[in-house]
């Protein structure tokens, strides 16, 4: 027990590499598995061999079972859903889908489409804003910086879903809601992105690169964008993908702001057409099709950036 | 290009470098500040004016209506509503199953990961974090179909082992709402405690194995307390988390009618800005909740800090 104070909590994040010696522009690196040799001396008893991955594989069953369940969901049609089995599949896919492309017009792509802007140029503005806040926190020494972190820690602290009515009430008052800046204004602002943007710009950004910069007359600005900012494009892009995430999936927000169907992201637009299913069972594979449609780009997303999501997780949980 | 001059000229004798200075750090920061000051401080400040006053109808109601200073009145009126009050309750008791819960499978997992006998880790991690690419609405809207009897393999599974359960009922839908958020949320703190439990030094790990400590003791008395930073990170973003409870109650008040509109205090203010139309009750409801959340995290963060120190 004594051991077990001194060591994890002035350890870097593994994922962020040390210093001079990163290739400017490149993705983190994964981190090292020093512990591979640690491992394998251990794995000689069979039955806790069996234990530990009989145990792990129903976790897995646990998370994906309900995804699968969709997968075969999307399938068939409504009979089909209340009536066979829920793991065989049915012949309706392609109806499924049709149905869904052309219902209302074909209003479904519209909010697939608004989801995409809202969250595609709230992240990108996020990020910039972000990334620009992390490094003057980092890089600069400024009386009272330690005062404005402290407030940009406590605006982490408050949940997103507390300033939602205050914020409706405020742009209520000047006439912003249902507009889309009343869903992409909030999404612009992200406290914890510009935690996250001080710890890349610290573990990405050697001080020493930008004084070389500064001594060679390069002026604050011009070190900034042709310096600092493509030696953290993969902070970045860390920053951008959990932005992304976080307003895709965000519905309390949009679901306040906005009257008009055709401002909704398809996280509204599926909840509305879920709260007809009672008076019409038809309208559930309408909504089974559009979860599967909706969830088919992130879930990509998140298997082809995996090594963002990791090094932005490990970062977020760095003191 | 005037900027840039007139922070080099006077600073330099504290500032060694030019441009490192509290003016350039200006032009950094204000875009962010701007819109921080935009989209959350400004927000809360005018809910916090609005909660002091109510709008009085004059007359029979044809009047229009007074706005009247009335203190911490709608303040007084929100906490001693019973459904608002029954809402805090539901909310506080997810939040006493949820978090244990979460965060103890959470460290199972990683744990388990962890352990020298594990096997094909990545794919695994990949597939234990995948839920969390599934947006929260989307999440509650399977999971409601895979409550329901006729449509759920569960619930027919269950039913031909003999066992009968109404997820949906008055009584089973505050847990089942907590495994929807389980679901949603164990990869994800999974990985920051897995990704923790990668940085324990390994002289650390040998000098237990030659004390004689098995993987099951070294997991739990020496690896999890050394992960200790981690663990209070995730119980803090949780805690913030679970008081935004919002998404999944309000898509199963569509399918069943044991949640209601007020179910939870953020429901409650939904509520009452949008069916009641009480906007100074929403904005009242709104700070409590945000003081509480603030509370909460400020003891959670005093807790965390000390553990470390």
């Amino acid at each position: 027990m004594m051991i077990a104070t001194t060591a994890a909590p002035s350890r870097p994040a593994p994922d962020l590499p040390e210093g001079p010696s990163r290739v400017p522009g490149l993705p983190p690196r994964e981190p090292a598995d020093h512990r591979r040799s640690r491992n394998r001396r251990s794995a000689g008893r069979p039955g806790a061999s069996l234990a530990v991955n009989g145990i792990l594989l129903l976790g897995v069953a646990y998370m994906v079972l309900p995804l699968l369940w969709l997968l075969f969901a999307v399938t068939k049609d409504a009979k089909g859903l209340y009536g066979s089995s829920a793991f065989s599949p049915g012949g309706a896919f392609v109806e499924n889908l049709q149905q869904l492309m052309t219902q209302d017009g074909g209003i479904f792509w519209r909010w697939l489409g608004n989801s995409v802007l809202y969250a595609g140029i709230g992240a990108l503005v996020c990020g910039f804003v972000a990334l620009m806040a992390g490094y003057a926190f980092d890089k600069f020494s400024f009386r009272g910086k330690n005062g404005l972190y402290g407030f940009v820690l406590v605006g982490v602290l408050i949940p997103n879903t507390a300033t939602v009515i205050p914020l409706y009430l405020l742009a209520a008052s000047v006439g912003a809601t249902n507009t889309i800046w009343a869903v992409l204004i909030p999404a612009f602002c992200n406290p914890f992105s510009v935690y996250l943007a001080r710890v890349f710009s610290a573990g990405y950004l050697p001080d020493e690169t930008l004084e070389a910069a500064r001594v060679d007359g390069a002026g604050p600005i011009r070190s900034f964008f042709s310096i600092g900012l493509p030696m953290l494009v993969p902070g970045f892009v860390t920053i951008v993908l959990f932005q992304f995430v976080a307003i895709w999936n965000n519905f309390m927000l949009p679901l306040i702001m906005l009257q008009d169907r055709d401002l909704f992201p398809s996280s509204v637009g599926i909840a509305l057409w879920q709260s007809q299913v009672q008076q019409n069972p038809e309208f559930s594979t309408l909504v089974i099709a559009g979860s599967f449609v909706s969830i088919l780009p992130l879930v990509l997303a998140f298997i082809g950036l995996q090594r963002f999501w990791r090094s932005g997780l490990s970062a977020g949980s760095v003191k | 290009m005037s900027v840039r001059l007139a922070d080099r000229a006077p600073r330099t004798t504290r500032h060694p470098i030019a441009g490192t200075g509290g003016r350039t750090a200006a032009i950094f920061l204000t875009p962010f500040f701007v819109l921080f000051l935009v989209a959350m401080i400004a927000p809360v400040v005018y809910a916090i004016g609005m909660s002091l006053f109510a709008e009085r109808r004059s007359g029979l109601g044809f009047g229009g209506t007074e706005t009247e200073f009335v203190g911490f009145g709608n303040y007084v009126d929100v906490l001693s509503s019973e459904t608002f009050v029954a809402g805090f309750g539901r909310l506080a008791l997810y939040c006493l199953l949820y978090i244990p819960v979460l965060l103890g499978t959470a460290l199972l997992f990683a744990l388990l990961l962890d352990a020298a006998v594990a096997k094909a880790k990545r794919a695994l991690q990949l597939l234990l974090f995948l839920p969390h690419a599934v947006p929260g609405v989307i999440a509650a809207l399977i999971w409601a179909y895979l409550y329901t009897p006729g449509v759920s393999p569960f619930v027919s599974a269950l039913e031909s082992g003999g066992i009968q359960i109404d997820f949906l009922s008055v009584h089973m839908v505050l847990p089942s709402m907590v495994n929807i958020a389980v679901w949603e949320w164990a990869g994800y703190n999974m990985i920051i405690l897995f990704t923790a439990l990668q940085a324990v030094p390994r002289e650390v790990l040998e000098a237990a194995r030659v004390d004689g400590a098995g993987e099951i003791r070294t997991a739990l008395w020496i690896k999890t307390p050394l992960i200790a930073p981690s663990l209070g990170i995730a119980l803090l973003f949780t805690v913030i988390g679970s008081l935004q409870l919002f998404t999944e109650p309000t898509i199963l008040s569509s399918a069943t009618t044991a949640v209601t509109s007020t179910w939870v205090p953020n429901m409650w203010a939904y509520d009452a800005a949008f069916n009641r139309n009480n906007l100074p009750q929403a904005a009242a409801a709104s700070i409590i909740l945000a003081l509480v959340a603030g509370v909460l995290s400020w003891v959670v963060t005093r807790f965390a800090s000390k553990g470390r120190a």
